[in-house]
């Protein structure tokens, strides 16, 4: 037979549905009804990854979520998959996987030379390799590591699939559809609620559905299959199978994950998402999410064919697999019984014997063993393993009474795999996720839910009740959201059902072996042993968050469910506490890796993130127009004619505005409309300046400051109306100072009568500057005296522009004669083009942002966010002049009596002109009183050596005394130019500072920020 | 993620709310009149409870309107939301500013 290691009947699959799949290109078969893992057992593939560190050979060590080794790539191209567990992916006709972390091939891996450079490799290796030059990190250290490390590889091309989001209520949530959570749905589809119900497995069951048990006096198989039934038949209960739990949040809310089609399936017709997020909301919460069982710290255990005892029952039973012909069974309780007999009779496999650490079994089970032929090794353990891809046979001895030593000879006994069970731990992520506390469980031996969370309820094996009537009896309490019956952990019921045996830790390890002992390991995922724990508390690292670091174990795409308690046990003993009190380590969401396209959902590509267009959008995109991102909004950055680059587009640009007329669209500047019989009032407070003194017509400019005085943004407020004003913010702050103006009317001043709102996207603004816009806006505009003696600086008059009524406003960002034309938005395009007909012969040319910015900084105007952070006065930015002291209060005034605000060594705005007249600084670069070149200043100095590092006579770091803010070639000034903000910075006009760069330090001499037409004679055109 | 009821449009999403600040901090009628240690208190220094904790939440998705949670810095529980300008107490047994 091609699976030489399937049985001829049995199991949970279709066998009239043969699948084709390949693994490392080779051709294998399978069933409807496997999963991946299933299928490489049943072909004999023992051999399926390398380990991450040391690139040991390793096999399938489990046969679910927990699963460390078997991490696969499936499908190619545009469907490739990384990463995804064997165990967890369904079989499909023509899957294609493959092996990770392999170079040249699996079988051959050139990697596995790590095994015999373990001495160089232990635990802490990425601390201590941080510590060492940084010339062995950058050349040699790094790119072995990122080349010998890590998983698969990330796809290179977009991801073909489709994913969405669903969001869902219900009365009761339950996690897990095994005994307890089916019980939970029952009861609760009876009492009429509403039932959500999830689980891993494409089969509700759980251990239900490989386990042997009796309900209600019938095999518990038939219970499983009438609850099934039933639940299906409800209709206010929602089955989701396949669906992994990854988070548990505040007041009911879980995140699910639901696979919907395989990895690297192509998706026929319409398809339909690969992956679907489910948000539900339930009134109560019923965790049912089982136990982990635990594997056995003994050397190479990690050897291909070395399997959890549990998973090898599950592949016997579900999948008719049997993973080995000889197996050999290594317990510390009574559950891997179940396993053994279940081989034994299927007649398949001769069980090698069963190897109990225990000194007095549970004397049923070895009646039962006696009666099938299973010899069973009391107090013995497995002290090592032969064979380096296959187990091929075990090294057994006998265990001294107190557990802490072996004796007598060591027997080999032939098999060719080991069932390993170390006893069971509470899958109890999700109830640590909303802040329920773990405790130490003497009598269980396990890691149990204690405080209960309101609202979640814990039913079977997640609450270490692991008989199987107790276990439903919880489930039942949990869905009626009564109390648990009263009962200790471990239940009523004997037999195969309790892991409540002492455990063995680490199997202790012959006199004469330990100093060249084998790697017994506890993290497979992250190849840390036994040996790597016991280093890191002899090294300092013994709370359980630095060992974990330390030596990597819990991290991985497994996150420690297999090997995290071992571990913590083992530093426990290493440290000399108590496993309770050396605690466990943080459980956090994802409970499993999430696919980044399942977060994502719909939202990619066009529907990542809203985009904000001007009414405009389409004249600039159809001139040419290169746009800026600022906010969602898509901005002209500057309109490149053929053949130019940035630098001459925008100097062009700029030329336009100083000597003739530009366009800009300002329209996404923020608009909002203040109204009301106290709005003037209202904005005396939110201003520094005084605008309730503003005249009907006139614009005023103003910034707008927190509590703490600084500012945090401008514009300028319009008076239309003695009830009426209009605000305009940045483009980035409109809705940040709508927030903040309805903050301070609904909590601070409700009696105020006075409305806020925005017109941002209602209004368009088209700004039209330069010597010559006088004389455009005069042959296209109606009913406007445009005179400089009657429409004055800083006026509002309302008029026709090219037909259409509109506010001009006489505002200059540009230091040149111009006007802001603000309209309604639908009206903006025939306006716009009109102007640009009317000024061709003026040399009306449109601009960008960067030229707008380039104009403004000639100026010395600042831009919020640019020239400010947060921690800017209105006077350190020169801007003292807008704040109205004389009023008696408004917001960050009394900040301007405190010492921090009138400190005389306060960054202050101040203009840079670099001595090399054709560099143009970069934007953050920093500002210092001595000419250090950065080449000069070692990179890195151990700490521990104290004392201050000299260059030149200078200690090094040098103060810094600022930094560039705004940085500019100007066409204008023929000269490089930048803003900053400088210590003392108005008190050092005339002064030289130094800006070190990467290759040279520039000389800049202070000026004052206005460098362009500073007698502001350009204004009235 | 916390579900809110928002004392204008009842239970939603926390994403649909913006978290404000501590709530019930009155700007003080007459700043002039503050000492700097007063006036910092005011602008710089909130409570930090561990416990129950009054806060002041928007519902920006939603009504736009500004309302008070009482939430449990600890579980993340609230008991109760409110209208500004009122201050119910707590229920009977909880602590006002969050000692436990």
């Amino acid at each position: 037979m091609s699976e030489p290691f399937r049985l001829p009947d049995g199991g949970r699959i279709d066998r009239s549905r043969r699948l084709a799949f390949t693994f490392d290109g080779r051709g294998y078969s399978g069933f409807a009804g496997d999963t991946l893992a299933s299928a490489l057992l049943a072909n004999g593939v023992r051999l399926v990854a390398r380990s991450m560190k040391y690139h040991r050979p390793r096999g399938i060590m489990t046969a679910g979520v927990e699963e460390p080794n078997a991490l696969l790539t499936i499908g190619d191209g545009e469907l490739a998959t990384p990463n995804m567990k064997a165990t967890e992916v369904a079989l499909y006709d023509g899957l294609a996987a493959r092996s990770q972390n392999v170079w040249p091939t699996l079988a051959y891996d050139a990697g596995a030379v790590n095994q015999w450079l373990a001495p160089l490799l232990p635990a802490g290796f990425y601390y201590k390799t941080f510590m060492a030059s940084q010339g062995f990190w950058q050349h040699l250290a790094e790119p072995f590591i990122r080349r010998a490390a890590g998983f698969g590889q990330a796809p290179g091309r977009a991801d073909a699939d489709s994913y969405d989001h669903r969001h869902v209520h219900a009365d009761v949530a339950i996690v897990g559809g095994g005994p307890a959570g089916l019980a939970a749905a029952l009861v609760a589809a009876r009492a009429g609620l509403r039932v959500v119900l999830a689980d891993m497995g494409s089969g509700l069951g759980g251990s239900l559905l490989y386990r042997d048990g009796e309900i209600d006096g019938r095999p518990a198989r038939q219970w499983l299959e009438a609850a099934c039934q039933e639940l299906e038949a409800s209709p206010a209960v929602r089955l989701l199978r396949r669906t992994v739990v990854t988070g548990h949040y505040d007041q009911g809310y879980l995140v699910a994950v639901e696979r919907r089609r395989e990895p690297g399936l192509r998706a026929s017709g319409r398809g339909g998402p690969a992956e679907r997020v489910w948000h539900v909301r339930a009134s109560r919460v019923v965790l049912a999410t089982g136990a982990h069982e635990r594997p056995l710290v003994f050397p190479d255990n990690d050897r291909p064919g070395v399997m959890l005892a549990g998973a090898a029952l599950s592949y016997l039973r579900q999948h008719a697999v049997a993973v080995g012909r000889a197996p050999l069974v290594f317990t510390q309780n009574d559950t891997a019984y179940e396993t053994a007999f279940a081989l034994a009779r299927s007649g398949w496999s001769r069980v090698a014997a069963i190897v109990d650490t225990r000194t007095e079994p549970t004397p049923h089970l070895l009646a039962e063993a006696e009666g099938l032929g299973i010899r069973v090794e009391r107090a013995a353990v497995v002290v090592g393993v032969k064979g380096r891809a296959g187990v091929q046979s075990a090294e057994i001895m006998t265990l001294a009474p107190d557990g802490g030593a072996v004796r007598g000879e060591a027997r080999a006994v032939d098999c060719d795999s080991i069932l390993v069970s170390g006893g069971w731990s509470p899958a109890a992520h999700l109830f640590a996720h909303v802040g329920g506390k773990l405790v130490w469980d003497e009598a269980a031996h396990c890691f149990r839910p204690e405080r209960p969370v309101t609202g979640v309820a814990l039913a079977g094996a997640v609450n270490a009740t692991f008989a199987l009537a107790d276990v439903l009896a919880e489930g039942r309490a949990a869905g009626a959201g009564t109390n648990a019956p009263a009962g200790a952990p471990g239940g009523a019921q004997g037999g195969a059902s309790g892991p409540s045996a002492a455990p063995l830790w680490q199997v202790p390890l012959p006199r004469s072996r330990t100093k060249k002992a084998r790697k017994a390991f506890v993290d497979l995922q992250n190849d840390t042993t036994a040996g790597d724990i016991q280093l890191a508390a002899r090294e300092g690292y013994a709370a359980v968050e630095h060992m974990k670091r330390y030596t990597l174990t819990g991290f991985g795409t497994d996150q420690g469910k297999l090997g995290n308690v071992n571990g913590l046990a083992i530093l426990a003993a290493a440290t000399g506490r108590s496993i309770g009190a050396t605690g466990h380590t943080t459980f956090r969401p994802p409970y499993v890796p999430v696919s980044f396209g399942a977060l994502a959902g719909v939202e990619r590509g066009d529907l990542l993130d809203p985009v904000r267009r001007t009414p405009l959008h389409a004249w600039h995109r159809a001139h040419g127009a290169v746009f800026e991102d600022v906010g969602q909004w898509k901005r002209p950055w500057y309109y490149p004619k053929s053949g130019e680059d940035m630098h001459a587009a925008v100097a062009r640009e700029c030329a336009a505005v100083r000597t003739a007329v530009g366009l800009l669209d300002a329209s996404t500047l923020g608009k909002i409309d203040v109204r009301g019989p106290d709005a003037g009032r209202f904005l005396d407070m939110i201003y520094t300046g005084r605008m309730s003194n503003l005249g009907v017509g006139r614009v005023r400019y103003g910034v707008m400051c927190k509590e703490d005085g600084m500012v945090f943004d401008d514009g300028t407020v319009t008076r239309l109306a003695e009830d009426r004003f209009l605000v305009t913010t940045t483009t980035g702050g409109a809705a940040r100072v709508l927030d903040w103006l309805e903050e301070y009317l609904q909590t601070e001043w409700p009696s105020l009568r006075v409305y806020a709102n925005s017109l941002t996207e209602q209004l368009a603004t088209i700004a039209v500057a330069g010597p010559k816009s006088r004389e455009l806006l005069a042959r296209v505009s109606r009913g406007v005296d445009l005179a400089a003696e009657t429409f004055g600086f800083m006026t509002c008059r309302e008029g026709e522009v090219a037909g259409v009524g509109a506010r001009l406003m006489r505002i200059s960002f540009s230091g040149e004669l111009g006007f802001e034309i603000v309209l309604p938005a639908g009206s903006a395009m025939a306006v716009w083009e009109a102007l640009m007909t009317a000024g061709k012969d003026l040399g009306i040319t449109p601009y960008g942002t960067e030229a707008m910015h380039l104009l403004r900084a000639e100026k010395g105007y600042i831009i919020v966010g640019q020239e400010t952070d947060g921690t800017q006065t209105p006077f350190d930015l020169g801007l003292g002049w807008l704040v109205a002291m004389a009023k008696p209060d408004f917001i960050g005034k009394r900040s301007y009596a405190r010492d921090d605000t009138r400190r005389e060594d306060r960054k202050q705005l101040v203009g840079l002109l670099p001595d090399d007249a054709t560099l143009v600084l970069p934007e953050g670069a920093q500002l210092v009183e001595t000419p250090v070149k950065l080449a000069d200043v070692p990179r890195f100095r151990p700490p521990d050596t104290g004392g201050p590092i000299y260059v030149d006579g200078e200690p090094v770091p040098v103060p810094m005394l600022g930094h560039v803010t705004s940085s500019y070639a100007s066409a204008a000034l023929g000269r490089s130019f930048a803003l900053a903000l400088v210590k003392g910075g108005r008190q050092r006009h005339g002064q030289t500072l130094y800006a070190p760069l990467e290759t040279r330090t520039v000389a800049c001499r202070i000026v004052d920020p206005v460098l362009y037409d500073p007698e502001g004679k350009r204004r009235d055109g | 993620m916390l579900l809110i009821r928002c004392p204008h449009c009842g239970p939603r999403p926390e994403t649909d709310f913006r978290y404000g600040h501590e709530a019930h901090i009155a700007r003080p009628e007459a700043p002039d009149q503050l000492d700097d240690a007063a006036w910092a208190d005011f602008v710089f220094l909130r409570s930090n409870p561990r416990g129950w904790h009054r806060e002041r939440w928007m519902h920006a998705a939603g009504c736009r309107r500004w309302f008070n949670v009482v939430r449990s810095t600890v579980t993340h529980e609230i008991i109760m939301t409110y209208r500004p300008g009122e201050r119910p107490a707590l229920p009977d047994g909880l602590d006002e500013g969050g000692k436990r």
